[in-house]
């Protein structure tokens, strides 16, 4: 196989594992903001919870501007297009998620209840909708989105936000992510919380993990039914240029092409059920640890199969078929992506393991702070 | 062509990024700075193993993190902003320009971040030798981001490793030993972390001028001043050294943005006596000076080191560029040819012959009959070149003025922590209570040089985002004027209550002084509340 083919193959798995570590680790610290004022019901409770992730948030939201980053390095047409076309979209999860880490550091730092009351409100906000804005984006991406370019590579936009926002399928995934985050931060609650917040995260922790697989169920019968679209003809080893090159097809049901083609594939959407179910048994019996990773596995099934579905489509065009991005027309050069895998291949390893060091630093149980303690969150 | 480019939809998105590119590099230099002055700190503390010298690392740390948290939350902005407002530029540079962006990601911005969780609360958790390492990583951590961000924005001062491809519209990574060795990032990457020590200098020396002045902690203010002034003497000596660097590597990449500096509008050939305008009041439209002070025999070896080396004036630039315009309309005409048809061959050759100035034909579009260069022909090819070629100059009033005074901040600074250093390590700095006033003071003018400096740069690149190769006009994304003002109201109303409760707190710690978190650390280490021993009585893993 080609080099430049295998190494856009190769970014599209990185791409993948991106989002799956953004959509746990973020994911995680933002179920716990959206938790905040449900399992913590005085300040105290509430400074613990903040606590559990304390140490952690700042470097879990790495993932995201890591996340923007590579994707402008290694998809550059793909992040020129989708942060443009989901403009307003992106400036409201981009307000929510600039709030989070001024939320964190300020909220405990005054005493006043009404300054921690407003700060909580912002946790709220700041956990809930860039979740939904996350997986609301990725529903819209399934269905097609409304762009297309000019000659000189200029996108141009023909649907309003308002719609990304409020279709029914981008509704629902929008509330699969919710869902799947306060999952993942209630089970992060048990971990590292005590009593009483700990059996209020078990409760909404694992309510949210069978809500997470009724709305997963819906939306495979729903993408199942719905036109997904189909490459006609593309050459893989093209140089990266969306403008033309390529012929797209929208047919019904063109979202299933994959798995009928290989149809083990079918054991990702499995894989995700059996961890969200398995997870939320887990967390019932009160094993957050073994129930917080069934949550990571159940991410991982939930985005791969998204990713299977669409392969090799990243976010095709309602507007112009032919204009679709696909991994083989948004792609970096092939010399970019050749050192744009040396760093990762150097780096991904060293940040995996100092992270997984502060984490043994941090692990233990989080006791509430002193009301006086102000260098706590 | 789909629809036109909007103007005034360009000139939001400027604003925009402008706005939040300033108010992000308010939270920048404090923490490059900073982070350096706390793990001087605390490498005291571990190797003399005094107590105060812990306790002036987490007073200081303390304030660091309330500046920090805005950093990072400011900074997701300009990480996205590429995208959500600058789509055809992310098109045209994201081969070449996201790569540092998304290297300082893995490199630099996730070891900082990762780190600064356990610098803040994993005191009573790892051994004192440990913890130095980890304060140390967040300050390479902090560095090696910075290093990155001006390596990107160095290629869009001086593109080096890119080359354009015609089959994928964009400039592809062709080298990445010249990008990383670009003279303007390399130098531009030392003054900007040196310009953060000497903010950081700054904010430590005057806060503790401030207990000085009113009797708090003195043990901690006078230890604290000390290493700040030293520091800051140091640091400023490097800032203006590395800037003159700079304005030295500018004069051969940068022609433009140097005589608007200087506000320099017709060349001097006697070189050796060229004056330097001291003070100048330029005017674009009439294109000269109304008023200046110059002084002779001073400019040509202050910017290129030497006495025969001729600077161009902005009029003489003008007219060097106008060839380029007509060259790079036809390149730009034969590239939409071959785009339309890959077949073409003899418009690919015609293309390439004009790609060098492929730039000033994207230039030229906004001033073409209907954006399209196709439409330029004998009737109004001169007016749109004159045009053009006077479209090549910036803002020559705000380039003179932001860089005159981010210079005299320099000095104005060198001079304060000169004396500063002086009497500090005489012992007796306590004796000169208007120093230390005005050290209190003086606690904004970094801040002010850092913003100047800031504007003196990106002014100086307009009219491009690429220098000659993109221009501003057409960067942007082809958004409506509806959606600019709703992100544009956010950011401002979001900005300023983050600004708001930033000044109140840090006022709010400032004032209470080492005291108070003194005695709260004790009584409640840090740790999110954990249950450890006392700060420094054990420096070892938490047992539970």
């Amino acid at each position: 196989m080609d080099l430049y083919i295998g190494l856009k193959v190769l970014w599209w798995v990185l791409l993948g594992v991106l989002l799956m570590g953004l959509a746990i680790m973020v994911g995680m610290d933002m179920g716990v903001g959206t938790l905040l004022r449900f399992v913590g019901k005085n300040d105290g409770e509430r400074r613990q919870a903040l606590n559990v992730v304390g140490p952690h948030w700042d470097g879990n939201q790495v993932w995201f501007i890591l996340g923007g980053g590579a994707i402008f390095a290694a998809w550059p047409t793909l992040y020129a297009t989708s942060f443009s076309v989901f403009y307003i979209v992106m400036i409201l999860l981009l307000f929510s998620m600039i709030l989070r880490p001024v939320a964190f550091e300020y909220r405990s730092k005054v005493a006043a209840s009404k300054w921690r009351d407003s700060w909580d409100w912002v946790f709220l906000v700041s956990g809930f909708l860039p979740m939904f804005v996350y997986g609301a984006a990725i529903g819209n991406i399934l269905e097609g989105v409304g762009f297309h370019f000019g000659w000189d590579g200029q996108y141009y936009q023909t649907e309003s936000f308002i719609w990304y926002l409020l279709n029914p399928f981008a509704i629902l995934s929008g509330l699969l992510a919710v869902s799947m985050s306060i999952y993942q931060g209630g089970a992060m609650l048990m971990l590292r919380g005590t009593d009483p917040i700990s059996s209020r995260a078990r409760n909404y922790a694992s309510t949210a993990g069978l809500v997470a697989i009724v709305l997963f169920v819906i939306g495979g019968f729903m993408i199942a039914g719905m036109h997904g679209y189909r490459l006609i003809s593309g050459d893989p080893g093209m140089p990266a240029n969306a403008v033309s090159g390529q012929v797209v097809h929208l047919a019904s049901g063109a979202w299933l092409d994959n798995y009928a083609a290989q149809p083990i594939l079918w054991l990702v959407p499995l894989i995700a059920i059996a961890g969200m179910l398995l997870g939320a048994m887990m967390l019932r019996a009160n094993k957050p640890i073994i129930g917080w990773w069934l949550g990571a596995i159940a991410w991982i099934g939930i985005l791969g199969t998204v990713a299977a579905s669409m392969f090799p489509f990243l976010m095709p065009s309602s507007d112009n078929l032919n204009q679709s991005l696909t991994i083989w027309n948004a792609s970096g050069s092939r010399y970019n992506l050749i050192w744009m895998t040396i760093f990762t291949a150097i780096f991904v390893p060293t940040i995996l393991s100092y992270t997984t060091w502060c984490f043994r630093v941090m692990r233990g149980k989080v006791i509430k702070p002193d009301p006086a303690d102000d260098h706590a969150y | 062509m789909d629809m036109l480019i909007n103007p005034t939809v360009v000139e939001l998105s400027r604003l925009q990024f402008a706005l939040t590119a300033l108010y992000h590099f308010l939270f920048v230099p404090l923490t490059l700075g900073l982070t350096f002055i706390l793990a001087t700190m605390e490498s005291v503390y571990v190797i003399t193993g005094k107590p105060i010298y812990k306790e002036m690392t987490q007073f200081w740390g303390k304030l660091f993190a309330i500046n920090f948290a805005l950093g990072v939350a400011t900074g997701l902005t300009m990480e996205f902003e590429f995208g959500t407002n600058w789509s055809m530029y992310s098109h045209f540079v994201g081969d070449i320009f996201g790569t540092p962006l998304a290297i300082e990601g893995l490199m630099a911005f996730f070891m900082e971040s990762t780190f600064v969780g356990i610098m803040f609360f994993g005191w009573d958790r790892i051994s004192a030798k440990a913890h130095l390492v980890v304060t140390y990583l967040v300050a390479l951590g902090s560095n090696l981001s910075a290093l990155w961000i001006l390596i990107a924005n160095g290629f869009m001062q001086d593109p080096r490793g890119g080359t354009f491809d015609p089959n994928t519209m964009r400039l592809e990574f062709s080298s990445f030993v010249q990008l990383i060795f670009n003279e303007d990032a390399q130098a531009k990457f030392v003054h900007t972390s040196i310009a953060g020590f000497v903010t950081g200098s700054m904010f430590v020396m005057g806060i503790s001028a401030f207990y000085l002045l009113t009797n708090k902690r003195k043990d901690i203010a006078l230890r604290s001043f000390r290493i700040a002034a030293v520091f800051g003497v140091i640091s400023t000596i490097g800032v203006v050294t590395l800037g003159d660097a700079l304005g030295f590597i500018d004069a051969k990449a940068q022609p433009m943005k140097v005589a608007a500096m200087e506000a320099i509008w017709n060349t001097d050939y006697n070189t050796a006596s060229a004056s330097w305008n001291l003070i100048a009041f330029p005017d674009k439209a009439a294109g000269k000076n109304l008023f200046e002070i110059g002084i002779p025999y001073v400019l040509t070896p202050l910017l290129t080191h030497s006495e025969d080396t001729v600077i161009p004036g902005i009029h003489q630039l003008v007219d060097e560029a106008k060839p380029k315009v007509v060259n790079g309309i036809k390149a730009m005409v034969a590239l939409k040819e071959y785009n339309h048809d890959h077949s073409n061959l003899q418009a690919l050759a015609t293309f390439k012959q004009y790609q060098a100035d492929m730039g000033y034909g994207f230039l030229a579009m906004q001033y073409a009959p209907d954006q399209d260069l196709k439409k330029v022909d004998a009737s109004n090819m001169t007016s749109v070149v004159d045009k053009t070629a006077q479209e090549t100059v910036p803002n020559v009033w705000v380039e003179f003025w932001a860089f005159r005074i981010m210079v005299a901040f320099g000095f104005i600074m060198l001079a304060i922590f000169a004396f500063a250093a002086y009497f500090s390590l005489k012992n007796d700095i306590e004796k000169h209570p208007l120093l230390l006033k005005v050290a209190m003071w003086s606690i904004p003018l970094p801040w002010f040089a850092c913003e100047f400096g800031w504007i003196t740069a990106e002014n100086g690149r307009q009219p491009w985002t690429v220098y000659h190769m993109l221009p501003t006009f057409v960067s942007a994304s082809s958004h409506s004027v509806s959606y600019m003002i709703f992100s544009l109201i956010g950011f401002v109303l979001l900005y300023s209550s983050f600004i708001a409760a930033e000044m109140y707190l840090m006022f709010k710690y400032a004032r209470l002084g080492p005291q108070v978190s003194h005695h709260g650390h004790d009584k409640a280490p840090a740790g999110g509340g954990m249950a450890a021993q006392p700060a420094f009585a054990k420096p070892s893993l938490n047992k539970q």
